[in-house]
């Protein structure tokens, strides 16, 4: 019954994987969003501090008579020391014309600069911010440009850059993780519902086939709809087969009680031996139709409830002892006797029915082969392995048989003559799997059969 | 005895009842609730055999109403249902007990006997006939002051000689009343319960007379 079901990936896991891949994404982001921000202001300020520096010794820069003089203002240096020791480089050009400072910086970049301008270079394999900036000065007869580069390495820039980056990577790692957990929380969360409903199935009887009551999210509402549609539709069904099965029997066996009963009763008007043999095999055909038609539609039954066993606790003594009275008239027109010994009450976890009729059948078995003045032993015992042994004073299994006889439709060769359909010991084999036990048939040492049917090894 | 037999099916209730006026009983047929009840009311019975599937309703609605009015005619139940699904619940409705369709009357025989052992109690059923006393119902003999329990077929025997003192009863017909029909034994098998009954009558003023080739007859005196 429990067919494999095929599994295609994991709601659990596609949702928290969507979710944390994400938040990773998010994180990726919102760290390179936030460090080049970072990079920029921190480059904003290094350039307004170079920028004032060039401005400051600009503004020193004179003419006089026709020569420029350049009194570099201390602070203009000043305001560059950081605490990691940059580099500084400066140069000053008259025109085309080195007047002082560091002849390695860009030339051009300088005395081309006009206005105040900002650039990367390169000096000596280290990185140096250059601000450059022009200015035109006028004397008597003359017009000269003075330009100025001042250029400072990078490494407290980098430093800042860097503590900004790990402290980002650090608050970003911690929503990241922090993300998760919400994640498999909000997961188990959305999954909570469908786990209830599970469960709430799991545990039904079953022969709960009652649709679905309880509230379920909004999302879920059509899958429980055709649930509850599928259940209703199987509910009518089965009450549909069961009603069919009882119609079955009804149309059979009522016809076939009447022709049984005026079969008995001409049997006791005629006295023609030949029409007395007639009749008394009629009535056996009768009886051995009567009783597969009903052991076939049992067996169904029984395959049926064995897939979905209703478990009760019950007395397997008071359960045996039922059965006995109601079959001690059939035993008592055999001039057979029932003996039944146990203790009481042994208790079992079994479906009821089931277990009834399994034992009915091997007590009418025994009924059916014991001989007049006999005794039929049935004996209940209790744990450890709760079974129940029925032993008769019959013609016994033969030897050869023994290991096949639970099968469906087998009869001993020594059965002939008395009825049967062959599936009386197959429904209690099979009910005896269902409850995880089993039967074993055996043959008593002075004659005689003796079936044991355990319930759970 | 007087029975109520519940059943719908015309062809079936007259089998049943011509098989039972056989054995000397009386029984009465209603073919509805409407009918039983009506029957059930005017009459007293010693036992209601009832089907449950009617043309009115179920037969259960029938044996609730029996049981509500204080009625304690014991009720067997003919059923053609499966064994499995309702045999709890027909017995918790205060059935008796029951029998499958088809039967064997001797079987529904027996039953009825079973069911109005329990029921009467100490009530008595007594037949008698010279110095014998006979219980049918709880299969006793009683010869003068000696009480002998009698075995089922040495009861049913005897059950159907003690009807009919002084008539010849063939062999074959003893042989139907003792042994089913899937019994592998040969009428002479008769002669051994004859003996047994002619040993527990010792003394009294009964005796079973074998008549060769006829049958076997009851004398009393």
């Amino acid at each position: 019954m429990a067919e494999a079901v095929r599994v295609a990936g994991s709601l659990r896991k596609r949702l928290s994987l969507t979710l944390i891949g994400g938040t990773a994404v998010l994180a990726m982001i919102l760290f390179f969003a936030v460090r080049s921000y970072a990079a920029q202001i921190a480059q904003q300020g290094q350039d307004r501090i170079l920028g004032a520096s060039v401005t400051a010794i600009l503004d020193a820069a004179t003419l006089r008579d026709g020569q420029v003089q350049v009194d570099i203002p201390y602070a203009s240096f000043s305001m560059l020391g950081t605490e990691s020791d940059d580099r500084v480089f400066y140069a000053i050009y008259q025109d085309d014309l080195l007047l002082s400072g560091y002849d390695q910086l860009p030339a051009g970049s300088i005395t081309q600069a006009g206005g105040a301008t900002y650039q990367e270079i390169s000096v000596d394999g280290a990185q140096v911010r250059l601000a450059a900036a022009s200015r035109v000065l006028i004397g008597a007869n003359i017009r000269t440009t003075v330009s100025v580069g001042v250029g400072q390495t990078q490494d407290a820039l980098s430093g800042t850059l860097n503590r900004i980056s790990r402290n980002v990577a650090i608050f970003g790692g911690g929503f990241f993780v922090l993300a998760v957990l919400l994640s498999f929380w909000a997961t188990s969360n959305t999954i909570a519902p469908l786990q209830r409903l599970t469960d709430s199935l799991t545990r039904r009887g079953p022969q709960d086939l009652s649709p679905v009551t309880q509230p379920v999210p909004s999302e879920m509402v059509p899958l429980v709809s055709s649930l509850n549609v599928l259940m209703g539709r199987l509910d009518q069904s089965l009450s549909r087969s069961e009603d069919f099965i009882a119609e079955a029997a009804h149309r059979v066996r009522t016809p076939l009680a009447t022709v049984r009963s005026y079969a008995e009763t001409t049997l006791q008007r005629v006295s023609k031996e030949e029409n007395r043999m007639a009749l008394r095999s009629m009535i056996r055909a009768i009886d051995e139709s009567s009783r597969a038609a009903g052991q076939l539609l049992d067996h169904a039954m029984i395959t049926f409830r064995a897939d979905h066993l209703d478990r009760q606790q019950i007395d397997l003594f008071d359960l045996v002892e039922d059965l006995v009275v109601r079959l001690t008239p059939v035993a008592d027109m055999k001039d057979v006797q029932i003996q039944l010994s146990g203790p009481k009450p042994v208790t079992v976890a079994g479906d009821p029915i089931l277990l009834q009729n399994a034992l009915r059948n091997l007590i009418d078995n025994a009924l059916k082969y014991a001989p007049a003045d006999s005794v039929i032993d049935i004996a209940v015992h209790d744990a450890p392995g709760q079974h129940v042994v029925v032993k008769d004073q019959g013609p016994g299994f033969p030897e050869d048989q023994i290991l096949t006889l639970a099968g469906r439709f087998v009869r001993g060769d020594n059965a002939a003559g008395s009825i049967g359909s062959g599936l009386g010991l197959t429904i209690a084999h099979e009910v005896a799997i269902a409850h995880g036990g089993a039967m074993t048939l055996a043959n008593r040492p002075k004659g005689g059969a003796c079936v044991t049917f355990t319930l759970s090894s | 005895m007087k029975f109520l037999l519940v059943e719908d099916n015309i062809e079936l209730a007259h089998a049943i009842s011509s098989r039972m006026q056989l054995d000397g009983h009386v029984v009465d047929h209603a073919s509805r609730i409407q009918d039983a009840t009506a029957f059930s009311q005017s009459e007293d019975y010693d036992l209601i055999l009832l089907d449950i599937m009617l043309p009115d309703g179920d037969g259960t609605t029938f044996l609730k109403h029996h049981r509500a009015s204080r009625k304690d005619t014991p009720v067997i139940i003919l059923t053609a249902r499966s064994q499995v699904s309702d045999r709890i619940n027909m017995l918790d409705l205060g059935a008796d007990d029951y029998v499958t369709k088809p039967f064997d009357h001797a079987e529904l025989q027996a039953r009825c006997r079973a069911v109005l052992r329990r029921r009467m109690g100490t009530a008595q059923t007594v037949l008698r006939l010279g110095d014998v006393a006979f219980d049918p119902v709880k299969g006793q003999l009683t010869v003068k002051d000696r009480v002998v329990s009698l075995r089922n077929r040495e009861l049913r025997l005897l059950e159907l000689l003690f009807n009919g003192p002084g008539q010849i009863f063939p062999k074959h017909k003893l042989f139907d009343r003792l042994f089913s029909y899937d019994d592998d034994v040969s009428e002479n098998a008769i002669e051994v319960y004859i003996g047994r009954l002619r040993k527990h009558l010792e003394g009294s003023e009964l005796s079973i007379t074998t008549l060769r080739g006829l049958g076997y007859r009851l004398d009393h005196g």
